[in-house]
C-alpha cells in the first residue's frame, strides 16, 4: 500500500520537477528541484515536509480533468499517512488508531473506567483538591509509565524516519532551523504570507494557521503548566491545589484556552475543506484526535471552574482519563505528525547546509 | 432566423462585455468595474480550464529603473526595446512597443494589489531574475488572483459560454451572440472588449496557413483558442495585423499531450545532443548557441522534416546538463538498440552517431557558456559542445513541433481600440494574444505576451468603461 501510494508520488513529483511553478510555496517543491530522481526515502521526505496547505493544488495547470491528474497534497498525504503507520512501534496499534476513529474512543472509554476503578480502590485518607480523591502517588504510577513508554516508541519511530531519509547526519543548527519554521507555521503561510487555500477553495486565509498555533502553543503551556507543577513539587514540596498566581495556573488557564479554541476551530475549518485534497481514509480518526485534545483542554479548565463542588470528582476522573488516553496514543495518531514533520524539517535544514557547503 | 432562448445571465446589456477568460480579459473587466461599470465576463472555457493560455504561463517582463519586488538590478526602457527589436527583426509597432514597455513598471504593484503574488525566478532561470518576474504558482495562481477580485468586486462570469458572433454594422457592434449551456444568447452590450486569444487550437485553420504538416503539431496550451471571435471579425472587414500563416512553435516531448502540455513538455536537451529525422540522418547545427536563444528556431526546423518529427540522440555523460524532462527518456545500452527502441533505422543511425564521434575534437567543454566545442569537416557542423557519443548507457528523446502561439490579430491604436475598415469602431476594444501581433510581429520575448495583455488589457478596460 505504501510503495504503490510512492509509486504515484513520485510519478507527480517527476512531472513538478519539469514545471517548478511551485517553488516559492514551501518547502516541499526546493527539495524536489534539488534532484533529478527520486528514492522511495526521498519521496517519503517530501510527504512529511508537506503541510498540505494545497496551494499548489490549486495553481497547478495539470490537476483533472487534464490527463496527467495531478493532485500533489492527496499523493503526498498518502505516502505521509502510511509513512507514520510504517515507522512505528508496535506498527499494529498505529494501523488500528490512525485508521479507526472507535479505537481511541474505546481508550478513552476504557480509560475512564480505569481512573474511576483506581479512584475508588485506592481512595486516599487525606489530601487536598483533586489529591483528595486519587493520590499523587497513584497518579504518578499511572502517568509516569503512560509517558514515558509512548515517547520511547516515538524516539524508536522519529528513527526510523531518519534512516528512511538516507541518514543524514544532523546539527543543533538543524533543529534550530526547523523550530524557527514550526514556530510561526512558516510552512502554511504560502509563501507569500498570505496563509494557505483550505476552507474556501483557491481563496488564502490565515485561519488553518492561526488556529493550528492556537493548538500547538496551547498545548505546549499546558505541558509547561504540570511540568511547572511536578518541579513545584518535587523541587520546593510545594503541592497543588495551586492558587491563580503560581506558574502552572498562569501556564495552564491560558494553555487551556488556547488549546480548546485551537481544537475547535480546527474542527470546523476541517468539515469545510475539501476531503479529496488530504490523505485519504483517515478523516474519522483525525477528527477523533482533535476531540481527545480538545477533551484534554475542556475538562481541564472546568475542572479548574469547579474548585471546591461537587463536580470535582467526575471532571477528574474524565480529565485524567483524556491525558491517559492521549498520552498513550502519543505514537499512534495523529499526535505522531508534530513529531514526523519537525523531523523532517530538520533534515531538510541539514540537507541545505550540506549542499550549501557544497 | 434562430430564436433567442430567455438569458441565464444577469444581464443582457452590460455596460462593458468582455469576450474572453484569460490575463488580458480579466485584467480589463476588473478596471472596468472599477470605474462602476456593470461587467460581464464570456470564458468559452469550463471552469476548471479558465484563463486560457495565461494559465500555462510564468512570468510577465518588466522594466525597472532600480531592484523591484523580485526583480534585480535595473532593466531600462531602452534595453528592453532593443531586446525586442532583437526577436521580432524589426515587425513591430515602435509606438505601441514604447508604451507597452513603458507602462509594464505600473504594471507591477497593481498586479499586486490585485492579489498575484511574485516569487524569485525559478531554479533553472536565472537569466532571467533580472527582467522577468515570475508569478507564485505560474500563470494558474495569477488567473485564480484575478477571478476571486472579479468576483469580489461583483463582475458576472459565465463560464462555457462560447461567442460565435459580433455584429458590426460599419460603425459598432451592435449585439452580441453567444452558446452557453446548449442554447443561443443575443446580448447587447453597451462596449465590448474582445481578449479571447489566437487561432493556435485550431488545426483546420492551421493546416490551411501552414500546410497539411500542421495536422502533426502539438498545441502546448488551451484547446479553446479557437479564433471564433478573431475570424468572425475580420470576416466583416476589421483591420488584421501580423503574418497569418504563421505561428510560434518550439521543439517539445513529442509524447506531450496533443492540447494543454504547458511547460512540462519542454526539452532542453538538443545542445548536448545531435538531432535526427526519422531517416536517423542529421539535419541543422545543435550547438549553434544556447539553448534560450534557439530553442524557437526548432520547432520550425523538426516541422520541415518527414512526418514533423525528430530525435535527440544523448550519452551518458549530457543526461544531468539540463531541466529533468516530464518523461523519461528511452534508454539503451547501445545506439542500435536506442535506434530499435525509438523506431529509427539502425544501421543508418549507428553511422550518423560514428561519422560524428568521429568529427569530434579534442578540447574543453563547459554546458554553460559557448564552449567552441566544434566539429570538423561534418555537414551539418555541430559548433559548440561536440562531444562523441559513446558513453552507455544511451538516451533518446523524441522531438515534435509545440505550437504555442498565432501572430495574426486585430489591429489596435494606443487606446487598445479595433481598428475598423473606416477608423477606429466605436465600441470595440481588444488586448492579448488576440491584438499581440501589432507588436510581437515575429519571434517571442519570454514573458513579453502577458506584459502586452496585462497593460492592454488595462487599457480596454479603463476606455470601455469611460465611454460606456
Amino acid at each position: 500500500m505504501l510503495s504503490t501510494s510512492i509509486e504515484e508520488a513520485r510519478r507527480q513529483s517527476e512531472i513538478c520537477n519539469a514545471c517548478r511553478y511551485c517553488e516559492g510555496y514551501c518547502s516541499v517543491f526546493p527539495a524536489i528541484h534539488a534532484q533529478r530522481a527520486f528514492s522511495d526515502g526521498d519521496i517519503t521526505q517530501f510527504a512529511n515536509l508537506c503541510h498540505n496547505c494545497r496551494g499548489c493544488y490549486y495553481a497547478c495547470q495539470y490537476t483533472a480533468p487534464h490527463e496527467f491528474d495531478l493532485n500533489l497534497p492527496q499523493a503526498l498525504g498518502n505516502v505521509r499517512q502510511q509513512s507514520w503507520q510504517a515507522f512505528a512501534y508496535p506498527k499494529v496499534l498505529a494501523n488500528l488508531f490512525h485508521r479507526h476513529a472507535a479505537a481511541t474512543v474505546l481508550i478513552f472509554v476504557v480509560s475512564i473506567i480505569a481512573v474511576f476503578g483506581l479512584a475508588q480502590l485506592l481512595r486516599p485518607q487525606g489530601g487536598a483538591g483533586f489529591y483528595a480523591f486519587i493520590s499523587h502517588g497513584v497518579m504518578v504510577s499511572v502517568f509516569a509509565p503512560a509517558f514515558v513508554l509512548p515517547l520511547f516508541a516515538v524516539a524508536l519511530a522519529v528513527r526510523a524516519q531518519w534512516a528512511d531519509a538516507g541518514r543524514t547526519p544532523l546539527r543543533l543548527s538543524d533543529l534550530i532551523a526547523a523550530g524557527r519554521l514550526a514556530a510561526n507555521m512558516k510552512n502554511l503561510s504560502g509563501g507569500h504570507g498570505d496563509g494557505c487555500n483550505y476552507e474556501d477553495g483557491d481563496r488564502f486565509s490565515q485561519a488553518r494557521r492561526i488556529a493550528h498555533q492556537l493548538t500547538l502553543w496551547g498545548f505546549l503551556l499546558c505541558f509547561a503548566s504540570t511540568s511547572a507543577g511536578t518541579i513545584m513539587h518535587y523541587g520546593f514540596a510545594l503541592e497543588a491545589p495551586y492558587s491563580f498566581f503560581s506558574a502552572p495556573k498562569l501556564l495552564g488557564v491560558p494553555g487551556g484556552i488556547m488549546l480548546c479554541a485551537g481544537t475547535l476551530w480546527l474542527t470546523i475549518l476541517k468539515t469545510k475543506s475539501d476531503p479529496s485534497l488530504g490523505e485519504q481514509g483517515v478523516r474519522g480518526p483525525q477528527f477523533a484526535f482533535l476531540w481527545l485534545l480538545f477533551a484534554v483542554s475542556a475538562t481541564g479548565l472546568a475542572l479548574y471552574a469547579a474548585t471546591g463542588t461537587a463536580y470535582v470528582e467526575p471532571l477528574l476522573t474524565v480529565h485524567l482519563a483524556s491525558v491517559l488516553t492521549l498520552f498513550l496514543l502519543l505514537p499512534y495518531t495523529k499526535m505522531a505528525h508534530g513529531f514526523h514533520r519537525f523531523t523532517a524539517l530538520t533534515i531538510e535544514a541539514a540537507r541545505q547546509r550540506l549542499s550549501a557547503a557544497g | 432566423m434562430a430564436t433567442y432562448a430567455p438569458t441565464p445571465i444577469p444581464s443582457a446589456s452590460p455596460d462593458v462585455l468582455v469576450v474572453g477568460g484569460g490575463n488580458a480579459a480579466l485584467c480589463a473587466a476588473i478596471r472596468a468595474r472599477e470605474e462602476g461599470r456593470s461587467v460581464l465576463i464570456l470564458e468559452a472555457a469550463p471552469i476548471a480550464y479558465r484563463g486560457g493560455n495565461s494559465r500555462h504561463t510564468r512570468n510577465f517582463r518588466c522594466r525597472h529603473e532600480g531592484p523591484l519586488g523580485v526583480l534585480t538590478g535595473v532593466y531600462g526602457d531602452d534595453e528592453y526595446f532593443d531586446d525586442l527589436i532583437k526577436v521580432t527583426g524589426g515587425k513591430t509597432d515602435e509606438h505601441l512597443a514604447r508604451m507597452t514597455i513603458e507602462t509594464s513598471q505600473d504594471c507591477y504593484p497593481w498586479m499586486e494589489r490585485q492579489g498575484v503574488r511574485f516569487q524569485p525566478s525559478l531554479s533553472g532561470t536565472l537569466s532571467l531574475s533580472r527582467t522577468n518576474a515570475f508569478f507564485l504558482g505560474g500563470g494558474k495562481g495569477l488567473v485564480n488572483a484575478y477571478y476571486r477580485r472579479a468576483q469580489d468586486l461583483g463582475v458576472d462570469i459565465l463560464y462555457d459560454a462560447k461567442v460565435t458572433h459580433l455584429d458590426f454594422d460599419g460603425t459598432r457592434i451592435r449585439h452580441v451572440d453567444v452558446d452557453a449551456a446548449g442554447e443561443s444568447h443575443r446580448l447587447t452590450p453597451t462596449n465590448v472588449v474582445v481578449a479571447s486569444g489566437g487561432f493556435q487550437a485550431d488545426l483546420d485553420w492551421l493546416a490551411e496557413a501552414w500546410g497539411p504538416a500542421a495536422r502533426n503539431f502539438l498545441i502546448r496550451g488551451t484547446p479553446y483558442n479557437r479564433g471564433v471571435v478573431l475570424k468572425d471579425l475580420l470576416d466583416q472587414r476589421v483591420q488584421s495585423v501580423g503574418d497569418p500563416t504563421q505561428c510560434h512553435a518550439v521543439a517539445i516531448d513529442g509524447r506531450a499531450p496533443k492540447f494543454d502540455g504547458g511547460i512540462v513538455t519542454r526539452l532542453d536537451c538538443v545542445p548536448f545532443s545531435i538531432v535526427v529525422n526519422k531517416h536517423g540522418q542529421r539535419f541543422y547545427d545543435e550547438g549553434e548557441d544556447v539553448w534560450p536563444k534557439r530553442y524557437a528556431i526548432w520547432g520550425r526546423l523538426v516541422a520541415a522534416q518527414p512526418d514533423q518529427v525528430a530525435y535527440a540522440i544523448i550519452d551518458a555523460k549530457s543526461i544531468g546538463l539540463f531541466m529533468p524532462s516530464v518523461f523519461p527518456p528511452v534508454e539503451a545500452e547501445t545506439i542500435e538498440g536506442l535506434g530499435q527502441r525509438l523506431g529509427l533505422p539502425g544501421a543508418s543511425l549507428r553511422e550518423t552517431v560514428d561519422t560524428f564521434n568521429a568529427a569530434c575534437q579534442p578540447g574543453d567543454f563547459h554546458s554553460t557558456t559557448l564552449d567552441g566545442l566544434t566539429t570538423a569537416h561534418l555537414q551539418p557542423a555541430k559548433t559548440n559542445w561536440a562531444r562523441p557519443i559513446i558513453e552507455p548507457p544511451f538516451y533518446g528523446y523524441m522531438l515534435r513541433p509545440g505550437v504555442t502561439f498565432t501572430y495574426l490579430g486585430l489591429r489596435v491604436d494606443e487606446t487598445a481600440r479595433v481598428e475598423g475598415p473606416e477608423g477606429p469602431v466605436e465600441n470595440l476594444w481588444a488586448a492579448g494574444e488576440i491584438m499581440a501581433g501589432s507588436i510581437l510581429g515575429q519571434g517571442y520575448l519570454a514573458g513579453f505576451g502577458m506584459t502586452i495583455g496585462t497593460v492592454f488589457g488595462r487599457i480596454a478596460g479603463s476606455e470601455a468603461a469611460r465611454y460606456a
